[in-house]
């Protein structure tokens, strides 16, 4: 139990995707721009990133390993999640128009945000068991929608600044970011390894 | 002609439409690892262009995406077996990075957008091109990251002992703020000469 709330609090805090590791940040600078919308990504990547992992393990464990199939690795990783993105689409409209609405536009395109693969492939060089690589998943999106939502709501309030003209939109966006990453450093303390 | 230059600068994947930025903030914490991460990503385009632009008729439109992602896929693992191989030290460096060019969106913005819709010859100008433009792009962000960060150019000492490496730069803090200032002073550079 304490191995996987460490887990959780280094991977949402500390090693957080989005300002240590750089996964995701297409979405994260596309998508940051209204809480709404941050929000809905935020959760629809929560949702894949915790099945992919899961399922990603299973297959890489109880098949790819066994038969020695170590480099189709990358390979059978993107279709799992391409796939599995596809299904779950497919899913929620037939099941929760509602949420449809919501998460739906979202959805394909979370198959090319890097946070997903990244995850399933740090939790393969990390060598977690199968527990560990859902919580893993797990935190891993709830600590991009953490900062995509904080990012969010810092560039709502950034439209009302006096942003000199050549660093509008990207640029200052990015300064943004980089402050962010050196904020959460501040969290490494948080855990002495 | 065009289609190679315009990747160069007009419509920079990095600094101007913002594609690929993944790997771009991630492995440039030095020149030499922008410069390999730019090569590993010029193989990949050029060979999933070539494909892409030669199978664009015989694949079916609703299932291209998942076609596309294979075939990168594909070339994306005989890059890292490759670096694993011959340069295990770089590779070693570029972790997980290597593999994540599959999900690199101007690989599959390329294929999508251009491959699967013009000529072999046009999609291999554009994919040099646009491979090309992104390397410039790592190597810039790689040198000013590593120059300030650890003193350091490609591995040889230039700056004097007396300088102050400013270790943030290193940090995954100071990769956003080198590219936000470098598209800051692209834009700048885009308006003087309007």
């Amino acid at each position: 139990m304490k191995d996987l709330l460490l887990i959780f609090i280094s991977t949402v805090l500390i090693n957080n995707f989005v300002l240590s590791y750089f996964l995701g940040i297409c979405p994260f600078l596309g998508v940051s721009a209204k809480y709404e919308s941050a929000f809905g990504m935020g959760m629809a990547v929560v949702f894949v990133m915790t099945l992919a992992t899961a399922i990603s393990w299973i297959i890489y464990h109880l098949v790819l390993a066994k038969l020695g199939l170590f480099f189709l690795e990358y390979v059978v990783f993107i279709l799992v999640i391409a796939s599995l993105v596809q299904i779950v689409e497919m899913f929620i409209r037939k099941f929760s128009p509602a949420l449809y609405q919501s998460l739906g536009i979202y959805l394909p395109l979370i198959t090319t945000n890097c946070s997903i693969l990244g995850a399933a492939l740090f939790m393969v060089t990390r060598n977690y068991k199968f527990l560990e690589a859902v919580v893993f998943g797990f935190s891993g999106g709830i600590g991009f929608s953490l900062v995509l939502m904080i990012m969010a709501g810092i560039r709502e309030e950034l439209k009302y600044a006096d942003v000199p003209r050549v660093f509008k939109g990207a640029p200052i966006t990015l300064i943004t970011a980089s402050l962010l990453a050196l904020i959460f450093m501040g969290f490494s303390g948080l855990i002495s390894s | 002609m065009n289609n190679f230059i315009k990747g160069l600068w007009k419509e920079h994947p990095v600094l101007r439409q913002l594609l690929g930025m993944c790997p771009t903030l991630a492995v440039t914490t030095t020149a030499l690892n922008g410069l390999s991460m730019g090569c590993a990503v010029i193989f990949v385009l050029f060979f999933s262009s070539l494909v892409v632009s030669l199978i664009k008729r015989i694949v079916p439109h609703q299932v291209r995406i998942a076609v596309y992602t294979v075939i990168i896929a594909t070339f994306v693992t005989i890059v890292d077996i490759f670096f694993k191989a011959q340069f295990p030290k770089i590779s070693e460096q570029l972790g997980p990075y290597v593999p994540l060019i599959i999900v690199n969106c101007i690989i599959l913005g390329r294929c999508e957008a251009f491959a699967s819709r013009y000529s072999v010859k046009d999609s291999l100008f554009d994919a040099l091109g646009m491979g090309i433009g992104f390397t410039w792009g790592l190597f810039i962000l790689g040198t000013v990251r590593e120059v300030l960060g650890s003193r350091t150019f490609l591995g040889i000492e230039i700056l004097p002992s007396s300088f102050n490496p400013l270790v943030v730069m290193v940090l995954p803090s100071g990769a956003f703020l080198v590219l936000g200032f470098m598209i800051a002073a692209m834009n700048k550079i885009e308006e003087r000469s309007k």
